[in-house]
């Protein structure tokens, strides 16, 4: 009997009943010797007999008690596969390695497909599988995490990359000087005279020559062999990507950017070894044998330089959601078996109880059970100021603790938590792209054939109606051309900047769903706002309590009249009653017991406390009732007619107090519409609240056009009629009540509550409820789109002119050409350009910097 | 013009139209999905790496077809997978396969392509009659 103990994760467990079911299930299967199952950490440790049962029968032990095994996958390539007889006995070898569910061979593809339980299985291992069957794998198996391998096959390009460059930069540096050598020779005779390059050399050259000629006689026969040789390695190992790369996409009927690159120096390659070893095939033209060993060198250094550099910046592209994602905390403090313990955060689950000390990370989402403080969550809404944390509010993981010492009950945990939710989303956004790429893309799927066949034409025009000599001019012209045309800069111009736009924006806690709302978001001219809960707080408030004088003259205290309104309105579900109800709260007023309470609909509550009458009625009833309200009167149809709600607390039956209740505006609100118009935007407010509110509200913060007593639906109509009008409207409310409008709008722009940020209806989410977000949303968008535009205009400019100039345009008016290694410098220059004005981006401030 | 300028010119003008043909208008060789499983699925894995291998897949209308591909490569050429007509645009994450799942209703020729629209494949839905049996061995169906 063999041994083997393996590690499962388990899937579907939601409670500790339920890892006793999967051990007992395990436990009594075939050819387990113990299973032990945690349902904290999730996994389960099966002691089993490997000569009795498969990874295989457990994990189909595990499905039929209901829960499900984590899986990983990986495919790689077995070469000859295609020849195979049979794939069968592959598939049986690589199924008996540890912890492998399934392989499936494809033959046509010459793929595996393996199944296998993550973190048990090894690459080395499949591939000692592969070889026991008698194959052999094309590239070495990482059965690991393939983001993890993706990391480490980006570092080991970009070290490769850079020893690449620099055997390129040392042999470009030697070749240069070979070259002025020969060019040198014969300065009024070389063909280099013509080029661009060779021009601005000649005078160095002619120096070098007197002194190297000085001090020894020079075969120039041997200098072009030497170089020819230096040149070699550069051609064979720095550019071999080049080559690489042109072939496979020729298998695959594409072409790209290597296969410009590729057949460019490629070309002038074969032609300097022609001109050196056989010169008598354009001696015998009557040509001069000019070779171009260190124009190869210099093109692959200098495009190795801009791939180099242009990686480095694309990093930087997605620094800010790298950030982001980096904002995770490590660890976490619950409280296990009543005990407090330190345990990585993967391991927390709803319902643990969490302890965050002073200055340590929320380590997940939560709602506070015990103790207060103030929470910096700058990084994830970008408000500076902390916010105030008390018992059932909802805190949010990787915000920091600044004050106090809170517990707190986690409910969303990994994948579901706001910061996971939020990285999620950009990351889905930044993969996506603006419709206005749609043209650049149809241009760089037919840009390199068309390139090649335009370097074939000017070859054949130079041949045939250049200048002598004929076929050195033809191949400059050639090379030239394949050198310089960038199709990269068109497939970057969107791309990155989105990626550094949706970054930034996430960074000042705004989500942008995709590269489409970016950009419609940047055409919008109309500005819709929802009322309760976008431009207030949507949360009643008391603001006004004008009180009685007592007979004697002196004023009764708010705090006394709460008193006696929060005792009874404690016992009421009405909005305003939790308004009064939460003043009484904050003002630390005491709330007393109340006796034979009754709700009496539509007028108000009534109750007996400390054998007083309460009542807390609608200024209606009282005028009803005839009760002596005095100046109180006056005051309560003022606060009235400002739009607040009025209720006059009444203790036997002499009138007590008016108490204004009203939803209070958001303190940037206002700014932020004045910003909003001073940009030309004009600004709307929709309600489903009465005329008289919506009209005191829209006063307050300075909108004019108001659509009041709407219906939900309604505000989708009402979008739908201002589109018809040609208008591009965004619509800003929350994302339950308003989601048909935000969906109808062009952009629909989501107010955001805590922890949840993922609402489907909606193009934007501002994380704040904080109205200036649009303002920076929409500033940041022109912004973008701006950035987009250069980039595409660019990027087609560049090519509109570099192309003729590279196949000979300059050479009527001034008898030159430009040189391919100066076009190798253009086409890096012009791809990095690209990503460098995308990175400007990164500098985008808001117009009220925080 | 001389011998050597007419050659030129003519060797050239035919490159360039080989050149245009080959990489804009022809196609490569195809392969049938295969069947797998009860509800019908017609599932191909296709290799991202410089291009789709292989790059013609045809499938049967009115059944479920399940693309399996996988990226083999970082080149960011091959990021994305779109099949505009079907409304399909997904990632493909390098290293991973990524299916791509969706029921072709009316038969005809859809372009896939990359991202960049640089690296190209069709998918040729048959009407669900058609016929003729799977190959047994994909590679079987273009010797």
């Amino acid at each position: 009997m063999s041994k083997a103990r393996i590690i499962l994760p388990i899937e579907g467990m939601s409670c500790a009943s339920c890892a006793a079911t999967v051990q007992e299930a395990l436990a009594g299967a075939d050819g387990v010797v113990g299973a032990t199952v945690n349902f904290a950490t999730a996994k389960a440790a099966v002691d089993y007999d490997d000569s009795q049962t498969h990874v295989a029968e457990l994990i189909r032990t595990v499905r039929s008690a209901g829960y499900n095994c984590g899986k990983a996958s990986v495919t790689f390539t077995v070469e000859q596969l295609h020849y195979a007889a049979s794939v069968l006995p592959l598939e049986q070898a690589l199924a008996r390695a540890k912890g492998v569910i399934r392989a499936v061979a494809n033959q046509a593809t010459e793929t595996v497909t393996v199944d296998y339980v993550p973190g048990v299985t090894t690459g080395e291992e499949l591939e000692r599988a592969v070889e026991q069957a008698g194959f052999k794998v094309a590239a070495p198996i990482a059965a690991e995490d393939p983001l993890e391998r993706e990391r480490l096959a980006r570092a080991q390009e970009i070290r490769t990359l850079t020893w690449k460059l620099v055997l390129a930069g040392v042999a470009t540096v030697v070749a240069m000087a070979g070259a002025m050598l020969l060019m040198a020779d014969r300065p009024m005779d070389s063909f280099k005279r013509f080029d661009l390059l060779g021009r601005l050399l000649m005078p160095a050259a002619l120096k070098l020559w007197a002194i190297v000629s000085a001090r020894t006689t020079i075969d120039l026969f041997w200098v072009k062999v030497a170089l020819a040789v230096l040149t070699l390695p550069v051609v064979a190992w720095s550019g071999q990507q080049f080559y690489k790369g042109t072939w496979s996409g020729f298998k695959h009927r594409t072409a790209d950017m290597n296969t410009l690159i590729g057949v460019g120096t490629g070309a002038a390659y074969l032609y300097s070894l022609v001109a050196t070893f056989a010169p008598d095939v354009f001696a015998a033209a009557g040509l001069q044998a000019d070779v171009y060993y260190e124009a190869v060198s210099a093109i692959i250094a200098l495009i190795l330089l801009g791939r180099l550099l242009e990686a480095r910046a694309r990093g930087r592209t997605s620094a800010a959601i790298r950030h982001l994602a980096g904002l995770r905390a490590k660890a976490a403090h619950v409280v296990r078996e009543g005990r407090e313990v330190a345990i990585p955060v993967e391991e927390v689950v709803p319902g643990d109880l969490v302890i965050v000390k002073p200055g340590e990370k929320i380590p997940v989402d939560g709602v506070v059970t015990e103790g207060a403080s103030a929470v910096d969550e700058s990084m994830l809404t970008g408000e500076p100021l902390p916010v105030a944390k008390k018992i059932g509010d909802e805190v949010i993981g990787a915000t920091v603790n600044r004050s106090g010492s809170v517990t707190f009950r986690a409910t969303r945990v990994g994948k579901d938590t706001a910061l996971a939710q939020i990285v999620q989303l950009v990351e889905d956004a930044q993969a996506t792209k603006a419709p206005i790429q749609r043209l650049a893309d149809q241009v760089a799927g037919v840009f390199v054939p068309i390139v090649l066949a335009i370097a074939i034409a000017a070859f054949v025009v130079w041949f045939d109606v250049g200048p002598q000599p004929a076929l050195v001019f033809s191949t400059v012209a050639l090379v030239t051309v394949l050198i310089i045309a960038c199709p990269c800069a068109l497939g970057l111009a969107t791309p990155t900047a989105i990626l550094v736009a949706t970054g930034r924006a996430a960074e000042h806690g705004i989500l942008i769903r995709s590269g489409e709302a970016l950009e419609r978001l940047s055409k919008v001219r109309t500005v819709l706002l929802d009322k309760t809960g976008t431009i207030t707080e949507g949360k009643p408030t008391v603001t006004h309590i004008v009180t009685a004088k007592r007979p004697d003259g002196t004023s009764l205290s708010p705090a006394e009249v709460l008193k006696w309104a929060a005792s009874v309105e404690h016992r009421s579900e009405h909005p305003l009653a939790d308004a009064i109800v939460r003043a009484a709260h904050e003002k630390a007023v005491d709330i007393l017991l109340v006796d034979k309470f009754a709700a009496m609909e539509g007028r108000g509550v009534r109750g007996t406390v400390e054998r007083r009458i309460i009542e807390v009625i609608s200024l209606r009833h009282a005028r009803e009732r005839s009760l002596e309200l005095g100046t109180l009167g006056q005051d309560a149809d003022r606060l009235a007619r400002e739009g607040r709600s009025p209720v006059i607390v009444v203790v036997n039956n002499t009138v007590y107090a008016v108490i204004a209740i009203s939803d209070p505006i958001k303190p940037t609100a206002k700014a932020a519409i004045a910003h909003l118009r001073k940009m030309g935007i004009k600004v709307m407010m929709v309600s489903g609240d009465s005329k008289k509110g919506a009209a005191a509200v829209a006063k307050e913060v300075g909108i004019d056009e108001v659509v009041a007593e709407v219906l939900p639906s309604q505000k989708a109509d009402f979008v739908k009629k201002l589109q018809r009008q040609g208008r591009n409207v965004a619509m800003v409310g929350d994302g339950l009540n308003d989601a048909p409008a935000l969906a109808q709008a062009d952009v629909g722009i989501a107010i955001g509550t805590g922890t949840d940020v993922a609402m489907e209806a909606s193009d934007v989410t501002l994380i704040r409820g904080d109205l200036r977000g649009v303002v920076t949303a929409l500033q940041l968008s022109k912004r973008a789109l701006r950035t987009i535009r250069e980039n595409l205009v660019w990027a087609f400019i560049y090519n509109v002119v570099g192309i003729p100039i590279a196949a000979g345009a300059l050479y009527p008016f001034f008898g030159v050409l430009l040189s391919p290694v100066l076009a190798s410098a253009a086409m890096a220059w012009s791809s990095l350009s690209v990503v460098l004005n995308s990175l400007t981006l990164r500098r985008f401030k808001p117009a009220w910097a925080t | 013009m001389t011998l050597a300028q007419y050659i030129v010119t003519a060797v050239g003008l035919a490159a360039i139209a080989g050149v245009l043909w080959y990489f804009l208008f022809s196609r490569g060789s195809a392969v049938v999905a295969q069947q797998t499983g009860a509800g019908g699925v017609q599932e191909v894995r296709i290799l991202v790496k410089g291009g789709y291998t292989p790059d013609t897949v045809v499938v049967q209308a009115g059944k479920p077809v399940r693309l399996q591909f996988y990226r083999d490569e970082t080149a960011d050429c091959s990021e994305r997978v779109v099949f505009e007509e079907l409304g399909i645009d997904v990632p493909l994450p390098a290293f991973q396969t990524t299916a791509v799942e969706f029921t072709p209703s009316e038969p005809g020729e859809f372009r896939f392509r990359c991202g960049m629209n640089m690296l190209k494949g069709l998918l040729v839905v048959e009407p669900a009659t058609a016929d003729r049996k799977p190959a047994a061995s994909p590679h079987k169906f273009h010797e």
